[in-house]
């Protein structure tokens, strides 16, 4: 606990290019930004998969390789190959931990809508694209948010790795701390990060009472 | 063409007398299944046309090859002369109501918009869209107080009817209906069914209507299509037809028991002979009728409601019919009633004789046993004319 408040009450921390709201903010842009390209990546193509049938197989490669692919390794690779001094190799191994989680909840959200119903869209006269928006996506969003939630609170928690390639954000206290033997800072880093990772839990479940209908999330409570 | 997915009322004339004409129309789905084989039907303008048929006998394919859910692979159907297969399907789909047996109600939209579902597509601004809803509810007997849920909130029964009416919302002059009271109990199917009929006499749409249950068919269709595996039309007929008929052992079969006795159900009760003079007030002095050579008399109160039959031996020397005990009766509603009815009140009572009523429960006479008699065998006789 005396860690802890060395580490919050120490005024310099909390000032400066390595105080708390300028590494909080650095944070938020490797996980933010990666969040999005992932979004846009993973989001049409789950739709699309789930909507047409078609290329269900990339769903089932893309889940499997993300079980398989170490973060850090990908990292390094991508290091060596690009260089340090630009984000983009740290967005890059995040975009790729963030894909699977929202493609695969996409596609099984949209896929997992009952048939009768897609079928009863269809026959009131619906065109494919208005059944997509107006029926499958609302009845899937529940899962589809729970895709992204996952990819958003696994990226926060990972995006400390920019700290091993010379970047800011969170990391940097966690990896001075240890490399310093500065406990106090390490162990806070932790706990900053696992904050922002319960605030991101919180923030979604705003979004899901804002966003998903009572007349979906009336019967399936939990989630 | 533009006429019918606007949704307007049926046109007079030719084409107009036949709604839907299949046409020599078959299907085989990709896998090699005959779903439908050569099937020629008519379904006529404002009646109710039941395909009925053992498990996948292809009525589901032949009802969803109209609203284009499935495309024939040979032959054509018409929709008011034009064919379906010139028409893009989401516009034909607009003008033809769709009855599923799930209800397939979106769950995440409140009731009121689930049924305004066609009128927002056809762009209708959303006021004058949930109005329609709204009267829409009514008509299908729904409390105005559900349009504010959502389907998860409401009975397998009340899914159904918020299915008819989404399918009624653009006024389509075709109503398509797959088995969609089958999921529900049997008494609220059968209050289904009636509701289905009281809707129909009101708007005359022409329905095409699945099931598997004979009774269904029986009861709903104006003529009822029977199909056999494959596809293949048994026979299309009236359902007094049917029962009296059946054009084959398959039909017989599929007609189940008591067809002579069904057949009576088609059998209108109001052309039979009432006797007035059986009927006496409950007021009347138990002496004064004494003296009547028959053995039954029907006791009515002061409005000429039934209260009972009173056997001419039990009648007491003094004192009015008010205390002697009635044995109980039976009923049917002679303007309205089917000779089904009237054998089935024959049949209730000590006496063998009916009660037939008017439409207010108020005794209109008696038919008695030698009148059904005569009736029944009349009945019998046109079965085989
Ligand atoms: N998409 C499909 N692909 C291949 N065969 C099909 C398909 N849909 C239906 N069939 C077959 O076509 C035949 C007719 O099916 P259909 O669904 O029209 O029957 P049905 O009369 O509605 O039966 P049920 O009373 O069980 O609903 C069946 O043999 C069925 O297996
Ligand atoms: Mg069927």
């Amino acid at each position: 606990m005396n860690w802890l408040a060395d580490f919050f009450g120490d005024p310099a921390n909390w000032s400066g290019p390595d105080g708390i709201p300028l590494r909080l903010a650095e944070h938020l842009e490797f996980a933010g930004l990666s969040l999005l390209l992932a979004m846009l990546v993973a989001l049409p193509l789950g739709l699309w998969i789930g909507h047409t049938g078609r290329g269900a197989l990339l769903v089932v490669l893309s889940a499997n390789a993300a079980r398989a692919l170490p973060t850090l390794g990908l990292l390094v690779l991508v290091v060596l190959l690009m260089g340090v001094g630009t984000i983009a190799p740290v967005l890059i191994p995040l975009v790729a931990l963030a894909v699977p989680p929202i493609l695969v909840n996409t596609y099984e959200g949209i896929r997992g809508v009952d048939a009768d119903l897609r079928d009863a869209a269809y026959g009131m006269g619906l065109r494919g694209g208005q059944v997509l928006g107006r029926v499958l996506v609302p009845v899937a969003l529940p899962l589809i948010l729970l895709g992204l939630r996952t990819a958003a609170i696994q990226v926060v928690a990972t995006a400390t790795v920019a700290a091993y390639v010379g970047l800011g954000g969170l990391g940097r206290y966690i990896i001075d701390g240890l490399a310093t033997k500065r406990y106090p800072l390490a162990v806070g880093g932790a706990v900053l990060v696992a904050l922002l990772a319960l605030a991101v839990q919180g923030l979604f479940g705003v979004l899901q009472r804002f966003l998903v209908s009572p007349g979906v999330s009336g019967r399936q409570k939990i989630r | 063409m533009g006429r019918l997915w606007q949704g307007g009322r049926a046109p007079a004339g030719d084409q107009g007398m036949h709604m839907i004409t299949f046409d020599d129309v078959s299907k085989r789905y990709p896998d090699g299944t005959v779903a439908v084989d050569g099937l020629t039907l008519h379904a006529p303008t404002g009646e109710i046309t039941v395909l009925v048929g053992p498990s996948g006998c292809g009525k589901t394919t032949s009802l969803r090859m109209v609203n284009r859910m499935v495309d024939a692979t040979g032959g054509r159907i018409l929709l008011d002369g034009v064919d379906v297969r010139t028409v893009d399907p989401p516009t034909l789909r607009r003008g033809i109501g769709y009855v599923i047996q799930q209800a397939g109600l979106f769950p995440h939209r409140k009731i009121v918009d689930n049924v305004a579902t066609v009128p927002y597509l056809l762009g209708w601004d959303r006021k004058r869209a949930r109005a329609r809803a709204m009267e829409l509810l009514e008509r299908v007997g729904l409390d105005a107080g559900l349009a504010g849920r959502y389907p998860f909130q409401l009975s397998g029964g009340q899914q159904q009817r918020v299915g008819v009416a989404r399918a009624l919302a653009a006024d389509p002059p075709v109503l398509l209906m797959d088995e969609p009271f089958s999921a529900v109990d049997p008494i609220v199917r059968a209050s289904l069914q009636d509701e289905l009929l009281r809707l129909q006499s009101e708007l005359n749409k022409t329905i095409v209507f699945v099931t598997h249950d004979i009774d269904e068919a029986i009861k709903l269709g104006d003529r009822v299509a029977v199909l056999r595996v494959g596809g293949r039309l048994a026979q299309l007929a009236s359902p007094a037809e049917l029962l009296a008929e059946p054009a084959d052992d398959f039909v017989r079969e599929f007609l189940g028991r008591d067809r002579g006795i069904r057949r009576l159900s088609f059998v209108p009760g109001d052309g039979l002979r009432l006797r007035t003079d059986l009927t006496v007030p409950v007021s009347a002095e138990a002496a004064s009728v004494r003296g009547t050579a028959e053995p039954w008399l029907a006791v009515v109160d002061g409005e000429g409601r039934p209260l009972g039959w009173v056997a001419r031996e039990d009648l007491p020397d003094s004192g009015t019919l008010a205390g002697v005990p009635a044995a109980p009766y039976g009923a049917f509603v002679r303007e309205r009633d089917s000779l089904r009815s009237a054998l089935d009140a024959a049949l209730l009572s000590p006496s063998g004789n009916a009660l037939a009523v008017d439409g207010a429960g108020r005794v209109e006479g008696v038919v008695t046993r030698d009148e059904l008699d005569a009736a029944l065998a009349r009945a019998a006789g046109g079965a085989r004319g």
